[in-house]
């Protein structure tokens, strides 16, 4: 964890202080609806559907112990009881009172947490690699790189009032885990020739209404102009990013209509007043920030010595979630776990009080008390002994979080969709939910393999649908609640935008349509080895199209493949 | 007579705002007294108005270039900066553009909509001056300046940010926090 300094706490308490002030002033009349709202919004507060909405900051996806209980304590006093684990590595409450709100920011600025700039046409909360820290493949720490960025973007004046919101995403290691390509800026860590850090500088990339992969406008950014090139990116965005309509107003637009080439000389332009300016960072203050951040005392550990292959080989459901839901770590004889939040039944990314309390005592037994937060709403204890895998899938499988189903169909990404959000078309949990159900066959479902399905209610793909190897997206046909499947997206180094596979179906084919798209997958696959999306890849969309949407010769075709195969 | 807040006072203020002129029709110079003109007036009238008595300033719309009178500061008394919605930062950068780029050290005004929740990005970004929109308590606005202690960034009071501020601040140039 980065623990605060004095001032890093003074400036929270502060913003609590000036919260309640407007807060007051908006119950007392003094501020009108129209203008607490953007003020409301860069506090995390949603007036939602049914009630408010808070989204409270977890910087970068980390999480202590202590955090996760205070999460656990504002659930049951000011909430229904549980969380809601976003996307975005953040925390919603979806139930509290707005009178309440300032009083729930003095509670999270106890334990060094807040809603800063969660929502809004600001800077949002930085994301990363939720193995940052701990991967074999690591570049750089991202955490510390994150860290200077939340310093920067914090209450930053000039970009305080940004044309739409602006979200950056940090990879520090080889293989990209933060999806830099689809975030206004990703930012890839990488080494130059004489192995100083530097960034890979991608723009303009985003879902949404608009989705589009992020240009790369710099290769190699030394580590000592981070903040000044973004500094130069950003200005030229708010003063020529279009703020005449909402929808055309994200940063990608902007890089679109100018071309990327003539974005970048932009941006080159800004930069070269910017440059070697006071705002150049220097090596002692990214130590300093290093040094501030808690890291795990790992012991020297024989990892034949821990019993963990025995329990391996004689445990099949063990050997199971261990082959799912672990993940190998860069210090010998320890291991990263994932606890899925993805259980049947479960809406997918929610949390009890009761789990919290639970999981913040998993963490403190068996993982330095920290947790990561990933971007596909699951719990991450980094830092287990390979020892301890055994006894603690016990205790995690006794409170419902060790479904083996990490990178499967059914660890599938949902935004919580027309139950609660207000800007949702259709309902996406309940659909969730009936994809889970109809395969929830633990062998079936490891048999289809690596599968990443993602769930968005409507066009603002909190859901990350476009990059799903299957997407939903909820529309609206008519005042009904309709659902367009599309194939062949994906997350990652070779991030892809999946392509609509025809007209939208209603809420109870899904699952039908699902089972379609899988039953073609399995006949055409050459091995278990080649992934849903390599198919959609190797044969196109065209004969899942003609799968789904009946075509009764091509059908038969298939049937008689997979007989043949079989 | 009107009042701003000019450095952290309230203080009463004569200074006579020009909109622009309706198109077709004439802008209208008042003889005398201290005027504030748009962007396009200065451009069309700029010798009337650096002959007439009275003080001179100009203001730029949230979509003009401060480059457009970078050359002519000698010729003003005061840069104003219109805020055209509540929502539109723009006028920040432009802000930070005439002070730290073009070098204005004159008075810097905040003018459209200016309101309390405001000033303390303005004033981060090099406004010293602030007309409040017209609801706006100014007693309570002044208030505004003292949400925050400190900042992480750069700013006029504080021109270098707090990552610099920290290693000068220690006797051996190293951290002390």
């Amino acid at each position: 964890m980065y623990i605060y300094d004095e001032i890093d706490q003074r400036l929270v308490d502060e913003r609590v202080a000036q919260f309640r002030g407007q807060t007051r002033r908006f119950l007392a009349g003094k501020l009108s609806e129209d203008e607490f709202r953007p003020l409301r919004l860069r506090n995390g507060l949603y007036i939602q559907r049914y009630a408010p909405m808070l989204r409270v900051a977890i910087p970068y996806g980390l999480l202590s112990a202590k955090q996760l209980r205070k999460f656990a304590y504002i659930a049951r006093t000011y909430d229904r009881g549980y969380g809601h684990f976003s996307t975005r590595q953040n925390l919603q409450f979806n139930w509290p009172k707005l009178e309440d709100v300032p009083d729930i920011l003095a509670e999270l600025a106890t334990v060094q947490m807040h809603a800063i700039q969660t929502s809004g046409n600001c800077v949002r909360n930085v994301t990363t690699d939720h193995y940052a820290g701990i991967a074999r493949d690591e570049i750089v720490d991202s955490l510390v790189w994150c860290e200077v960025l939340r310093q920067w973007s914090t209450f930053n004046p000039e970009f305080s009032y940004l044309p739409r919101k602006f979200k950056i995403a940090v990879n520090g290691s080889r293989a990209d885990r933060a999806a830099v390509q689809v975030h206004d800026i990703g930012l890839h860590a990488v080494r130059g020739a004489d192995g100083e850090v530097g960034f890979r500088v991608l723009v303009g990339g985003g879902l949404g209404r608009t989705p589009i992969i992020g240009h790369v406008i710099r290769e190699f950014l030394p580590w000592r102009h981070l903040l000044t090139y973004l500094d130069a990116i950003l200005r030229v965005y708010n003063r020529y990013g279009r703020r005449d309509n909402l929808q055309r107003a994200r940063i990608k637009i902007l890089v679109k209509e100018r071309t990327p080439e003539v974005f970048r000389k932009e941006v080159e332009t800004e930069w070269a007043h910017l440059k070697d300016g006071p705002a150049t960072l220097i090596s002692g203050e990214i130590a300093r920030i290093e040094r501030r951040f808690t890291r795990p005392l790992y012991q020297n550990l024989d990892p034949l010595a821990s019993g963990y292959v025995l329990a391996l080989t004689r445990d099949r459901a063990f050997a199971n979630w261990v082959r799912r839901n672990v993940h190998p770590h860069k210090v010998l004889g320890y291991a990263a776990v994932t606890l899925s939040l993805k259980k049947t039944g479960a809406p997918p990314g929610d949390v009890t009080a009761q789990q919290m309390d639970a999981i913040a005592d998993l963490s403190e037994r068996y993982s330095f008390g920290e947790l990561r937060v990933s971007h596909e709403q699951n719990l991450i204890l980094a830092d287990v002994r390979l020892s301890d895998l055994h006894a603690m899938w016990q205790e995690a499988r006794a409170l419902g979080l060790a479904t083996p189903n990490i990178g499967l169909l059914t660890n599938i990404i949902c935004c919580p969709g027309g139950d609660f959000c207000s800007l949702a078309n259709a309902k996406s949990i309940p659909v969730a939910e009936a994809i889970q159900r109809r395969f929830d066959d633990l062998d079936y479902l490891h048999d289809i393999g690596e599968l990443d399905l993602n769930i968005s209610g409507c066009m603002n793909a909190c859901g990350h649908h476009h990059v799903g190897h299957i997407g939903i997206l909820g529309v609206d046909k008519q005042g009904a609640e309709y659902y367009q499947i599309s194939i062949g997206g994906a997350q990652g180094n070779g991030a892809a935008l999946g392509k609509v596979l025809g007209p939208s179906v209603a809420q109870a084919e899904v699952p039908d349509v699902i089972e379609k798209l899988i039953d073609l997958y399995l006949a055409r696959r050459d091995s278990e080895e080649e992934r849903f999306v390599d198919v959609v890849r190797r044969i196109g969309i065209e004969p899942f199209k003609e799968h789904v949407y009946g075509n009764h010769h091509q059908e038969s075709a298939d049937h008689s493949r997979q007989l043949a195969a079989a | 007579m009107a009042t701003i807040i000019r450095n952290r006072q309230i203080i009463a203020d004569s200074w006579q705002l020009l909109k622009p002129a309706a198109k077709g029709s004439p802008s209208s110079i008042p003889p005398a007294g201290d005027v504030i003109v748009p962007l396009a007036l200065w451009r069309e009238q700029r010798d009337i108005l650096s002959s007439r008595a009275g003080r001179l300033g100009v203001w730029l719309d949230s979509h003009e270039e401060p480059a457009a009178i970078a050359g002519d500061f000698d010729r003003f008394a005061l840069v104003a900066v219109n805020f055209t919605a509540f929502g539109d930062g723009r006028g920040y950068s432009t802000a930070r553009l005439l002070r730290e780029r073009y070098g204005w050290r004159g008075e810097l005004r905040a003018i459209g909509e200016v309101v309390r929740d405001h000033l303390f990005f303005m004033a981060g970004c090099g406004f010293d001056a602030f007309m409040l929109r017209e609801d706006q308590d100014p007693e309570e606005a002044l208030t505004a300046f003292g949400d925050f202690s400190d900042a992480y960034q750069a700013s006029a009071e504080r021109p270098l940010p707090l990552f610099r501020r920290r290693f000068l601040a220690s006797p051996d140039g190293m951290e002390w926090s």
